[in-house]
């Protein structure tokens, strides 16, 4: 694109300059708060490099071992002297170094510590002698396995783990033992909540959107802002309120009693279960739903029905073959904003779902926040979840067409 | 073909004492009689305001009426939802379903009536081929013309052969030519099937080409019901008299009446016009004459009403001449001539006579000028 040229003569930015000028800002941020996290989260789930830096002539001494019986006697030396180095430098890292070992092998934590500390004043004219006085555990080959398995720099390790799978010495990717087994299941059960909660919205949500978008212009407006005053209360507010309504002390529970519909001393157990998270999850989510479905509903001429029953087909029928094909955009790019938006929920099952109401989000925000911390295995989660809806994207559109939903 | 053959003077539809209210304060259709005859092609014409959708939503079922009685032959549809009353209708906006091809479109109501799937074809195809618009099955109503939508939908109401077909202005969205077009296709479809119509508009030529009878509504009541030639020859109301075609309006006082004729005095003049309406001496009344039912210069003697008049502007129109004229005070009469050798003598600004026959003269009820 040439450059307009001012009455002076010097030209002005291009027209093709200045929007990009305008939208680089926008462009910046998106990059900080979007792109850079996810690339980060891609990176964190494959590249682990901690023991590696740590301990490198371990890691390289390792290198080419067959994980059938202990390793040569370069791999035990290399690991006593740079034990000892790691302590010398940094006593914090020795700590570092052991919890990141134990997440291949159990125990290895307290192993690594101990063995550093007591490593300077060991008897034994071997590196070997010393450490496996130490420790027996240093004679076996689980111990090594793991600091060979946790030095890879970069690994699929996290991702096997993220579906309950494991390496093990000898024996290739394995299933991990049955009461290690919660990710599948998780993932699952996550997908599973996330449609039946969509289901639910829907059968919810249609009515709502169909009453409104036939009410009279007056209340029109007055039903729509009655739809969207929840987004004026925070979430927390909102979630937790659903404790107070559904606990044993409860509203829901008081009402039972006193209509004498269960006995006082077997209350309903309503809340921190999966019932929890799916009636708050909904309730979150409803409007997520009411709103596209009404858009696409109000764009229905209402002389579609009259027609229809003018050519004889019963109210059923005109609604079944005239009107719901109508709103089959509505319907779709309401789903799938509610279906993305329940996959990805926290705060609520986090509040209010329990142990049986747990979904991968939360198993992820565990492994962020709390000890012991595994960012790797979050991350790895975190991808999958993201493949998984990116998957489900692509069959929706092959299925319907993302490009005949209407989001308002 | 004997058309008479096919249609009876029995009533197919009726309307008996129809009283519709909204609000239960203002009558939207007040004590409404009006019989339609079977094969026939009704039209309920009238202003906005008048009734006439009100009365064909009635008739459909969409509405219910307050008072009165409504009867499709011969039984009243009072509790008949409008699936139920066996009438195909035609919507001003087509009302296609547009997630339907057009075949399935004009299946639907074949559907829904149990009608196997060949025959559902055939169907289609004949419908199609009635309206003109052959193989054009698979094509979805959006990517189709507005005449051709309208077609769709007419075929639409038509395919599952109902005996009673109901159009509310279904040409008011289309552009004057189309609208002249498909006021000839819907003619011709009417004669070639011989189903009863009932038809709505405000344009009273789209009435005048289609009818078989006029139904003048206003206010929520019937004026006058009659072939288009009569309605504009013999109005029976002012209304009428003005909503069909052009004509002049003089208001008077009946001075005196014998049999037919009555003597109005309307400004210093004296008239003998036809007595039309219930008048008698002293009443006030409407005189009514078709601009083509004046002459201009006549011989003297050869008319019974004959008034001075101004020239007030004159405009030629191809086939005849336009003149407007200031008499009785008022500069809105109007009196048109063919285009015939011999009246290039009149000039703008001259005075001159014009006359008309008694009998080319209505006396009507007063005009309130309303509902232009």
């Amino acid at each position: 694109m040439s450059s307009r040229k001012k009455a002076g003569g010097r030209p002005l930015l291009s027209p093709r300059l200045r929007a990009l000028a305008l939208v680089l800002p926008l462009l910046l941020f998106i990059l900080a708060t979007f792109v850079a996290p996810l690339a980060e989260m891609f990176r964190r789930s494959v590249h682990d490099p901690l023991v590696a830096d740590a301990l490198p002539e371990t890691v390289a001494a390792l290198r080419g071992w067959d994980q059938l019986s202990p390793p040569g006697d370069a791999a035990y030396e290399a690991l006593a002297r740079e034990l000892q180095e790691v302590r010398a430098e940094n006593r914090a890292r020795v700590g570092q170094v052991g919890r990141r070992l134990n997440r291949v092998e159990s125990g290895m934590a307290t192993l690594v510590a101990t063995t550093a500390r007591e490593l300077a004043a060991a008897p034994g004219a071997s590196a070997r002698e010393k450490l496996i006085g130490i420790d027996a555990e240093w004679g076996t080959v689980d111990k090594w396995f793991a600091i060979q398995s946790a030095g890879q720099r970069f690994t699929t390790r996290y991702y096997l783990n993220a579906l309950d799978l494991d390496r093990r010495p000898g024996q290739g990717v394995v299933r991990q033992e049955e009461n290690r087994r919660i990710y599948l299941l998780l993932l699952s059960r996550t997908l599973w909540v996330s449609l039946g909660i969509t289901a639910l919205c829907l059968l919810l949500g249609y009515p709502v959107a169909h009453l409104i978008s036939h009410a009279r212009p007056e209340r029109q407006n007055l039903l729509l802002a009655l739809v969207l005053v929840p987004f004026w209360t925070s979430l927390l507010v909102r979630t937790t309120s659903w404790i107070v309504l559904l606990q044993n002390e409860g509203l829901v529970n008081d009402m039972l009693v006193g209509f004498g519909l269960i006995a006082d001393d077997g209350r309903l157990a309503l809340v921190y279960n999966m019932i929890g998270t799916f009636v708050a999850m909904t309730h979150v989510l409803l409007p997520f739903m009411v709103l596209p479905l009404y858009s696409v509903m109000r764009s229905i001429p209402a002389v579609h029905m009259k027609a229809a029953a003018s050519l004889g087909a019963s109210p059923f029928r005109a609604f079944w073959r005239v009107y719901w094909p109508q709103t089959l955009s509505g319907v779709g790019a309401g789903g799938l904003l509610v279906f993305i938006l329940a996959i990805g929920f926290y705060i609520t099952p986090a509040l209010v779902g329990g142990a049986s109401g747990e979904l991968i989000s939360n198993k992820i925000a565990q492994h962020m926040q709390t000890s012991p911390l595994n960012r790797e295995l979050a991350s790895a989660l975190g991808v999958l979840l993201l493949a998984g809806v990116g998957a489900l994207y692509v069959v929706y559109d092959r299925l319907v067409g993302v490009d005949k939903m209407k989001l308002g | 073909m004997d058309q008479d053959a096919t249609r009876s003077n029995r009533p197919y539809v009726e309307f008996a004492g129809v009283c519709k209210s909204y609000d239960g304060r203002s009558m939207v259709v007040t004590d409404l009689d009006l019989e339609v005859r079977k094969g026939e092609f009704l039209t309920l014409l009238g202003p906005s305001g008048s009734g006439k959708t009100t009365c064909l939503m009635m008739l459909a079922g969409f509405e219910t009426p307050t008072k009165g009685v409504i009867r499709i032959g011969g039984r009243s549809v009072q509790a008949l939802p409008p699936r139920k009353r066996g009438i195909g209708m035609v919507f001003q906006n087509y009302a296609l379903f547009p997630h339907m091809t057009v075949g399935r479109n004009l299946a639907f109501p074949l559907e829904v009536r149990g009608i196997g799937k060949t025959e559902q074809r055939e169907r289609v195809r004949r419908a199609l081929r009635l309206v003109r618009l052959q193989g054009l099955e698979d094509r979805n109503p959006g990517q189709l013309s507005g005449g051709q939508q309208q077609r769709v939908a007419i075929a639409r109401a038509l395919v599952f052969e109902p005996g009673l077909v109901l159009m509310d202005e279904p040409l008011g969205a289309l552009d004057r030519q189309l609208r002249e077009e498909m006021q000839y296709e819907i003619r011709r479809i009417h004669q070639s099937l011989g189903v009863t119509i009932v038809y709505v508009t405000h344009d009273q030529e789209e009435a005048m080409v289609l009818s078989d009878r006029v139904a003048v509504l206003r206010g929520g009541q019937v004026e006058q019901v009659a072939e288009p030639e009569a309605l504009y020859e013999e109005p029976q109301r002012s209304f009428v008299a003005r909503f069909i075609g052009e004509n002049n309006r003089l208001h008077g006082r009946v001075a005196s009446v014998k049999d037919d004729i009555c003597k109005v005095e309307t400004g210093d003049e004296v008239i003998r016009a036809l007595r039309v309406a219930d008048l008698r001496e002293g009443d006030e009344t409407t005189l009514s004459i078709r601009p083509e039912r004046v002459a201009v210069q006549p011989e003297p003697g050869l008319y019974s009403n004959e008034l001075d008049a101004s020239i007030e502007d004159m405009t030629f129109l191809g086939d005849h001449l336009r003149i407007r004229l200031g008499v009785c005070g008022g500069t809105d009469f109007i009196a048109k001539i063919p285009n015939v050798v011999g009246h290039g003598a009149v000039l703008e600004g001259d005075r001159i006579r014009i006359g008309w026959t008694p009998t080319d003269c209505r006396a009507l009820n007063v005009d309130d000028e309303k509902d232009a």
